[in-house]
This record gives C-alpha cells, sequence and structure tokens, in this order.
C-alpha cells in the first residue's frame, strides 16, 4: 500500500515507508532522536519541542513532519543542541533531579534526557506553585508536582483508549516573564509557556476521573506522576523481576511484564507488585493491568487430594472447563479425551468452535482472514454483535484509534445503547438494533459495500427487495435576492440595493428508503451521513463478536460473514468470547453438554480442580505456569511463570494415567498436530516487540486455505428480533473471570448492570428468572448504559451463567424486586 | 657483615670482657649472708621508686593511665566504621530517612532490607527497616551512598552475641527522642566534605 522510499539521516541512506513520521523513521533504523511527548501509535502532541531536527535545511519536528523521497535528515546541528539543552533546563525548573521517594526510580525520562544532553546548569527559574497530589480514581494517582505536562497521558487517553477523561487544565503559575521571549530559545520559551500554564486535571470538571480504569495513563508516564494507588512508594522499580508474560484475562493475549519482589521483610515470598507493558506497542485494560494477583498460594503437594484427583479422572464422563487455560492444557485434555473417551465441554469455546466451522466451509479457510492489527490500518471499521466497551479491550482501542488516527468513520450495531462508542468519532453511527437481528445488521453490510457484480442473483434481488423510493419533505436553506430602495440620508437620492438573504424553503425530493435501516433502529438521514462517512476510504475492517456465535441462526450468520469477506474487501475478525476460545476451538474436540461423572476443571463439577483455591486439588493459576496461549490476532505467545508454584498441576495428572510428558511445556511442540498450529519448542518462543513495533511473540497460526464451499446464505427471519423484558450475558469492564475477579484492585461487583434510569426503576436487589433457573443479584447502575436491557456478568464460573442462559447470550426473563 | 667473626669458637681470642663477680659462697651461712645483703640493699627500692610514684599519682592525683573498659570507653576515629546509626532531623526531631532504597541497593553483602508505603501525609514512609548483621560486612556503602545522612556508622563495635545473625531494626539503631540533644553529627565516611560548597553550582532561585 506505501512505498518504500529512501532517505538521509546524518548522512548515510536508509530505506522506510512513505507518509511514515521522520521519528518513527528513524526509530526503525536505530537512530536515536530524543523524543518525550511523542506516542507510537498515537497522534503527536507537539508538547515537548525536544525531537527537533533539520530536514533539507528546515528545523521541523520529527513526530509530525513526515518523511519525503531523498529527505535529508541531520538530527543535530550545534542550534538544535542547544535548543534541546534549554527545553531540558525548563523542564528541570522546579523539578530537581534529586529525586530522592520517586516511584520512577531510575527510569525516568526526564533524568535520562538531562544527562543525555548534558545539562549541568540551571539558567532559568520562576516562583513554583502549589499543587496537591490527589486521588483520581479508585486505582490511580496523580502527583502534580512531579508532572512535566507532556501530554502523553491525555494522547493515550484520548487516541488509543477513547475515554479521554483527562485533559489539561490551568495550573495557576507565575506568567513568564516576556523578556525572555527575546532571550531564550524560541522553542523552548514556547514550551514553558504552555508548561507553566498547564496541569492535568479529569475531564469531567470534578476530581474525580469517568473512565474504564485502564491504567494506560500510569503505564505512559515518563516521570512519576502518575502511578496506581496500590504501587505508590511501595518499592523502587530496580528491585522488581521482570518476567515477560502473555495477560490471561481476555483474548487479546496482550503482551506484559510482570514485575515481581518478595512481599515484605517477614515474607520472602515473591509478590507481584505491578504489570508493565511494551506501552508503545500495546495497550493494556484494567483488567491486564491491576488484576494480576490471582495466584493460587499452595504450601506442598497435597499427594492425598491428588489420589482421589487421579481416581476421579479414571471414571469421569465429562470434563469440564473454561477458556482460561493455556493451549497445552487443552491439548493434555484432548489426548485424555482421545484415549478415554471422556466429553470435554467448555461452554464458551464450544459456540465459538461451531461458529468457525460453519465460517470455514464457505470461506475457505480455517480461520478469518484479518487480525486487530489490519485493523488499526483501515480507516472504515464496523462492529457487530460485540459490546465494544466490555467484550474486548483491544477491539475497542482499534475502533477508537481509526476515528482518531486514520480520519475514520465507524459503524456499531449493538442492541445495548452505549453513551461512550459514539464519542469516539464525529463519523460513528451507532444503531441499537433488537437483538437477533444480527442477520439484518450483516445483510445491510452487504447492501452497503458489496461489488454487486459479485454478488449472486439471489442476493442482489434479495436486498433490491428492502429498496424502496419514498417522498419526503425537507427543509432547504437557499439564498434569496432581495432588491430594496434606500434613500441616502445625506443626499437625498434614492439608490437600489440588492442583498442576498438566507431563507428556509420547503422542498419535496425523492429519497431512497433502505427497510434494513429502518429496522436496525436508523435514522432516516442514514443515507447522507453514510455517504460522508465514505468520503476518502479506502481500507475496510469487520469486527465480530460474542452475540453472533450465540445466535440461534449463527450458521448463517458465518455464511454472511464468509460473503462480506469475499464481496466487500472487507477485513473480517472475530473476538473470541474468552481468553484462549480460539487455541480451544482449535484444540479440542468440545461436546454441547455434560453427562454422568463431572470433573470441573475451574468450573463446577462432581470434582473440582480449581485454580481459585476452593477446589477438591488446586492447580496453578496462569501467572504461575509456562505455557501458550492463543490469542485473537492468531498469534500462539508464550506466557511464563511470574509465582512459585508448590502443588500437582494438570501435566503430574497426566502423568498418573499414563499420559504425561516430562514438563508442561514439552506439550509445545506436539500442538502441531492441531491445524494451524506449528512445531516449536517453548523455548525457542519470542516474547516481545522490535524498534519499530513489529510484533515478535510466539508464532503466527497457519490459515491453511481450501476451496471455498457453495455459500448461499438465508434469508432473515423478522420475528427473530426479542422483544420484552431481555437480559444481555455481558460481564462489566475490567472484569473477565474468576480471576480478575479474584485480583484486589479490581472493584466491579457481581450483579445486575443497567442503565441508570432501568436501575433506579430496579431498585437495589433483583431476582431474575430465566425459566430455568433463577438469579439473586443487587443491581448496579452503570452510566454509559442506555436502553433497558440489563447486563448480567458471567465472570463467575460459581453462578453457572452460561447455563442459566443455554445457548443464547440475550434472554427473555422475568426480574422481580426483592 | 660478615659472619666469621661469629663462626670462631675459640674464646679467648675474641673481645669478650670477664664481669667481676664476688667468689660463690661456700658456706650455708654465707649463702645466707649474700641473700640478705643483695635484698636489702637500695636498688629494690630504686626500681620501685616508678611504681610508687605511678600508685600515688593514679590513688591521690588523678592521674590514671588505663581505662575502666565496660564502665570507660575510649574515644574512636570518625572514620571507624561499627554498627550503624540512623540520625533524626535536629530541628523537627523526625527521622532523616526518606526511604529512598538507595542502601538496600547498594549494600554488596545483601543484608539490609526496608518495606515503604504512602503515609498520611502523601510521604514515603518506611514501615520496616533491618540490617542482618550476620551478613554486614561494615564496608560503609550504605553511609557513603545515603543522600540524607540518615544512616550512618557509630561507635557501638561490640556485637558479641549468641548468635551470629543478629537483626537490627530501625528503631533500634535510631537516635532516642530525648537523646537528640547528644546526637553528634557524623564526619566519616561518606560526610560532606569541609569544602562542599565551593564544589556546587547554585541553581538560581526567583524567590
Amino acid at each position: 500500500m506505501s512505498n518504500e522510499i529512501t532517505i538521509k539521516i546524518d548522512g548515510i541512506e536508509y530505506k522506510t515507508q512513505e507518509g511514515e513520521y521522520i521519528l518513527n523513521a528513524a526509530r526503525a533504523n536505530d537512530i536515536f532522536i530524543p523524543a518525550i511527548c511523542y506516542l507510537t501509535r498515537c497522534s503527536p502532541t507537539l508538547a515537548c519541542r525536544i525531537c527537533l531536527v533539520e530536514a533539507d535545511g528546515k528545523r521541523v519536528y520529527a513526530c509530525n513532519a513526515k518523511v519525503k523521497d531523498g529527505m535529508e535528515v541531520t538530527t543535530s546541528t550545534e542550534e538544535i543542541l542547544e535548543e534541546r539543552r534549554a527545553i531540558m533546563e525548563v523542564y528541570d525548573v522546579n523539578h530537581p533531579l534529586q529525586c530522592g521517594v520517586c516511584d520512577q526510580s531510575g527510569e525516568c525520562e526526564l533524568q535520562n534526557y538531562t544527562l543525555e544532553l548534558g545539562v549541568d546548569s540551571q539558567s532559568y527559574m520562576i516562583p513554583d506553585t502549589k499543587r496537591e497530589a490527589t486521588d483520581w480514581s479508585s486505582v490511580l494517582h496523580y502527583d502534580p508536582g512531579l508532572c512535566i505536562v507532556c501530554e502523553r497521558c491525555t494522547t493515550v487517553c484520548k487516541d488509543m483508549i477513547g475515554d479521554a477523561a483527562i485533559k489539561t487544565g490551568p495550573r495557576g503559575g507565575t506568567a513568564l516573564d516576556k523578556g525572555l521571549k527575546d532571550t531564550m530559545p524560541k522553542d523552548a520559551y514556547a514550551m514553558w509557556n504552555k508548561l507553566q500554564k498547564s496541569v492535568i486535571v479529569p475531564s469531567n470538571g470534578t476530581g474525580q476521573t469517568d473512565c474504564s480504569d485502564c491504567g494506560e495513563c500510569v503505564a505512559v508516564c515518563p516521570v512519576g506522576a502518575l502511578v496506581s494507588r496500590d504501587f505508590v512508594y511501595t518499592t523502587n522499580a530496580w528491585d522488581l523481576k521482570r518476567i515477560p508474560a502473555t495477560c490471561a484475562h481476555c483474548s487479546s493475549g496482550c503482551q506484559i511484564y510482570y514485575e515481581t519482589k518478595p512481599t515484605s521483610i517477614e515474607d520472602s515470598s515473591e509478590k507481584i507488585y505491578r504489570v508493565t507493558n511494551e506501552w508503545n506497542y500495546v495497550s493494556l485494560c484494567g483488567a491486564g493491568r491491576f488484576g494480576y494477583d490471582f495466584e493460587n498460594r499452595v504450601e506442598g503437594k497435597d499427594s492425598e487430594a491428588f489420589g482421589s484427583a487421579v481416581a476421579a479422572l479414571k471414571k469421569a464422563e465429562t470434563i469440564r472447563f473454561n477458556s482460561v487455560i493455556s493451549n497445552e492444557e487443552a491439548l493434555m485434555l484432548q489426548t485424555f479425551k482421545e484415549k478415554r473417551g471422556v466429553k470435554l465441554v467448555n461452554q464458551d469455546a464450544y459456540a465459538f468452535q461451531k461458529f468457525l466451522k460453519a465460517y470455514s466451509r464457505p470461506a475457505g479457510k480455517l480461520l478469518y482472514g484479518s487480525d486487530f492489527k489490519e485493523v488499526m490500518k483501515s480507516d472504515f471499521v464496523i462492529s457487530v454483535g460485540s459490546a465494544l466497551r466490555n467484550d474486548n479491550p483491544n477491539a475497542r482501542y482499534a475502533f477508537n484509534n481509526v476515528q482518531k488516527m486514520n480520519k475514520g468513520a465507524g459503524l456499531y450495531f449493538h442492541p445495548v445503547g452505549d453513551t461512550l462508542v459514539p464519542t469516539f468519532g464525529k463519523n460513528v453511527e451507532c444503531f441499537a438494533h433488537k437483538p437477533g437481528l444480527e442477520e439484518a445488521a450483516l445483510y445491510l453490510i452487504l447492501d452497503l459495500f458489496a461489488k454487486k457484480e459479485d454478488l449472486p442473483e439471489k442476493v442482489v434481488s434479495y436486498l433490491d427487495g428492502f429498496h424502496s423510493k419514498g417522498r419526503k419533505t425537507i427543509k432547504e436553506r437557499v439564498m434569496e435576492s432581495i432588491t430594496e430602495t434606500v434613500v441616502d440620508k445625506e443626499t437625498g437620492n434614492a439608490k437600489e440595493v440588492t442583498k442576498k438573504v438566507p431563507k428556509m424553503v420547503e422542498k419535496e425530493v425523492e429519497v431512497e428508503n433502505n427497510a434494513l435501516v429502518t429496522l436496525l433502529g436508523g435514522s432516516d438521514s442514514f443515507a447522507d451521513t453514510f455517504e460522508k462517512m465514505m468520503k476518502k476510504k479506502e481500507r475496510f475492517s469487520l469486527i465480530v463478536g460474542e452475540d453472533l456465535y450465540f445466535h440461534p441462526k449463527a450458521e448463517n450468520l458465518a455464511a454472511l460473514l464468509a460473503m462480506i469477506e469475499s464481496t466487500c474487501g472487507m477485513e473480517v475478525v472475530m473476538v473470541p468470547p474468552k481468553t484462549n476460545s480460539l487455541g480451544v476451538a482449535l484444540i479440542c474436540d468440545l461436546d454441547e453438554s455434560p453427562a454422568g461423572y463431572t470433573v470441573g476443571y475451574n468450573e463446577p463439577g462432581d470434582f473440582v480442580l480449581s485454580a481459585l483455591g476452593d477446589g477438591d486439588l488446586d492447580m496453578p493459576a496462569m501467572n504461575q505456569q509456562e505455557g501458550t496461549l492463543t490469542n485473537m490476532n492468531k498469534q500462539v505467545t508464550p506466557t511464563n511463570a511470574a509465582l512459585e508454584y508448590h502443588g500437582y498441576e494438570l501435566n503430574d495428572l497426566m502423568s498418573a494415567v499414563g499420559l504425561g510428558r516430562h514438563l508442561t511445556v514439552d506439550w509445545t511442540p506436539a500442538l502441531a498436530e492441531k491445524r494451524g498450529f506449528q512445531a516449536f519448542a517453548f523455548d525457542d518462543l519470542p516474547n516481545g516487540y522490535s524498534n519499530s513495533g513489529e510484533e515478535q511473540r510466539g508464532y503466527a497460526l497457519k490459515n491453511p486455505g481450501k476451496r471455498a464451499g457453495n455459500n448461499m446464505p438465508q434469508a432473515f427471519d423478522e420475528d427473530m428480533a426479542l422483544d420484552g423484558e431481555i437480559a444481555y450475558r455481558c460481564n462489566p469492564q475490567r472484569q473477565f473471570n474468576d480471576f480478575s475477579d479474584k485480583a484486589h484492585q479490581i472493584f466491579e461487583t457481581f450483579a445486575l448492570y443497567a442503565s441508570p434510569e432501568r436501575a433506579e426503576a430496579l431498585g437495589e436487589k433483583v431476582e431474575v428468572d430465566f425459566g430455568s433457573g433463577t438469579l439473586a443479584c443487587s443491581v448496579v447502575a452503570d452510566e454509559r448504559m442506555e436502553g433497558d436491557i440489563v447486563k448480567i456478568p458471567d465472570f463467575k464460573s460459581s453462578k453457572d451463567i452460561y447455563t442459566l442462559f443455554g445457548r443464547d447470550r440475550y434472554k427473555n426473563v422475568t426480574i422481580r424486586k426483592v | 657483615m660478615s659472619l666469621e667473626q661469629f663462626k670462631n669458637r675459640n674464646v679467648g681470642s675474641q673481645t669478650y670482657k670477664m664481669i667481676e663477680s664476688e667468689p660463690t659462697p661456700e658456706s650455708g651461712m654465707g649463702r645466707f649472708g649474700q641473700v640478705v645483703k643483695r635484698t636489702f640493699k637500695g636498688e629494690l627500692f630504686v626500681g620501685l621508686y616508678v611504681t610508687m610514684r605511678e600508685m600515688i599519682n593514679a590513688l591521690f592525683i588523678g592521674e590514671m593511665h588505663t581505662v575502666k573498659y565496660p564502665l570507660e570507653k575510649l574515644p574512636i576515629s570518625p572514620r571507624y566504621r561499627a554498627i550503624h546509626d540512623m540520625l533524626r532531623l535536629l530541628e523537627s526531631g523526625h527521622y532523616r530517612c526518606i526511604g529512598c532504597g538507595l542502601c538496600e541497593k547498594i549494600c554488596i553483602s545483601d543484608c539490609i532490607k526496608m518495606d515503604t508505603r504512602y503515609d498520611e501525609n502523601q510521604r514515603k514512609e518506611v514501615s520496616e527497616y533491618t540490617i542482618n548483621f550476620g551478613r554486614c560486612i561494615f564496608c560503609g556503602y550504605c553511609a557513603e551512598v545515603c543522600p540524607e545522612l540518615a544512616i550512618v556508622h557509630g561507635g557501638r563495635y561490640e556485637n558479641a552475641s549468641e548468635q551470629r545473625a543478629g537483626f537490627s531494626l530501625f528503631e533500634d539503631m535510631l537516635t532516642p527522642i530525648d537523646a537528640l540533644k547528644d546526637q553528634k553529627e557524623f564526619d566519616g565516611f561518606g560526610a560532606v566534605t569541609p569544602n562542599a560548597d565551593n564544589a556546587i553550582k547554585k541553581t538560581p532561585l526567583a524567590y
């Protein structure tokens, strides 16, 4: 898509891509240009001005100047160095570097750049302003005294996360002496002038941020101004041991580092103090960043429990598990099934597996074609059947990032109204359709985007059936010429003056009505809006979510999806429902429902193996074991044990029944027997990013193609739409499973979530009758929800919510006040 | 000097001089007389005079030449490195340690451990601090690295104990609040040099 061009940096030729910023081009070629405020994947902030370089003889900022073919860049001249040194001196005004107790403890970019540029004296001064440290939320702690207002936090919050929960606010400091403007370097003055006027404040005007508590602002802070409340002053960064891992909460499978250190003087066992990430290339959510202490501390091997576990496995008829499981463990269970003929039940992965199969037949390939890295490069993104704010944070970040960075547009189809998604960009259209009409949404996408000549006749005529011509009266503004006679007061001469006056006139025009838009709850003016949205758009992507896999007509949806992918020039990605649902779906042959004696692995059963510490035999949690996870980007990524575990693991159980291997990770190369996987040894899998932002984590699943099958989607049935009181199986933000729930910094409770109005009407506690069973829970208002549908979370496996919902994600229920 | 004169064992040819001594008494009475004579010769009292003088000086004039060790101790050099002291700020009485963790980091025998937390006054507080004296090699790096002159080497050198690994807590080493007026500024290892003021570049201040 982009062309390779050659530029010269400091006299040496480098290859780079057209349209790249100078800074990124330099970084990709291992050339250092200092920059504080710039974040890869976000828009340039231009707050620090330190990335000043000379390009073709002109001074430009490397972070927002794009490379041109044959451009000659000089990274530092004497003048530029002087400017940079002045900028660093200004940053050091009232921020002396005798940092006794800062949490950044040596990882500080202010310190680094001050030393790098050799600042050894201070020529500027201004009276300091009293700035009090505050807590912004249950996890965020901000100390404006340390803040250098580089605005990285506000940039990432807006461009990547989409909350835009913080902004710059007034600092109340003394104004700069205007005389300085002439005496000091001009960029340093401009930067100081801005710095002296601002601090970071929550953008809703209160002292509290109203956001998803992802903590990404904490990660990007170059100094110690933003820290998590739990971490403040508990340890120095240099004491922590970094363990590269993969987050095990949702299917994003983000790269993370667990940072550990002994708990305290008395207790020398390792404890995770915080989670960090390569924030230039990956953004975490609140669960990933703060939900890390879900380990299962086991003192020793309980051989008695192990004995009964082996006995239970031998007589088991069903093994029930969920998708918070590594690929290796999934393979063990599958091997066990092949040898012993037990049933494997995994409710979230089962629906996904069926959906993938139904998709792969007509699509002619094993997996969906695209991934979320590709989505981020597109400029028109559509989401169907995924509660964007809750299901998968990275899907949401990608949706938002497209709006902010690529001047993109978006369509969001979801029955539960959300007030956050429309704020991602002005070209976002939301369709709050009735549950059950997902097919109509996909048909609408076909109608809007498909090349008609590629579609089968039948589908074209079916789609045409929704179009009708109608007449509509619209109001239009026209300019009308009015001629008046004006008498000049002084001379008494009459003069004719012609003026143009705007006037509203009513006009009847012919419009094309699209019944699909109306059915999905779109506005009448959608056709015009859509035309505007489509301007200058080149790459399209489609995100589909869990609603589709749990739809009664999932197979038809899968067929439609295959058709969209082949005819709309659109990249399709699926959001796997849970952590490793994709891996489980590829590795295991799953059965629909349990029967007979059941062994549950982190799930209810007659004998329970549990990493939560409440089962019959303890298992290691995901931060205590090695293994690989398959994420939604179709990448098999390694994770390491951050904390020690002294008990038995699944491999030991397998050994006891004669199927085990020496180590759990010895199963990793054996994954190759399953389609898509490859034979890599665990220790050969990398887990990091290159300087140019290339992901080097594990390996990519192969996506073998085959001949596409016959694909003729069925018409949809309007009566599928659910009416009445509806419950939606959906977790609150930052909550994905029992493990995120166990973490002490994740506060979202198990409750019924409803829009504020609905929550008020429901009262404090309710009983939800599913027909097959009831569930009593309290009611929590979710400020960002709209409409009458309520959300019931499924993160607690003990509540067995999947069984209550059955094969659906939307369910008609009766809600009674208690 | 050659060894030849030592190797010549022919007595008489060297420059030896014989001591003139009284002939050895033969009879018992004679021997007794010799003893009495030698005993009561004034030479004894010439020798004892120094002892008596020092005894009288010590007893009656008070000029002692020894210290009564467990009760009294000799002053030691400020550069001596014994058990650590934790100093307080003289003005406020608050302990100086800010919990930066540098001593913990620099300790080459890894014997310093500290726990810190965020306290009510928005400051970093040391909640727990220990030095394992079984491992401490008294190298003095902790005192040298301390930016606040909070941890210093004191004068307590008697660390005999039943156990090799004696742990010392923060409170044990901290100057007692009632002894604050007696707290001595440390000028040993890691202290500010007398000419420190000349070596620093001052930051301009607008107020």
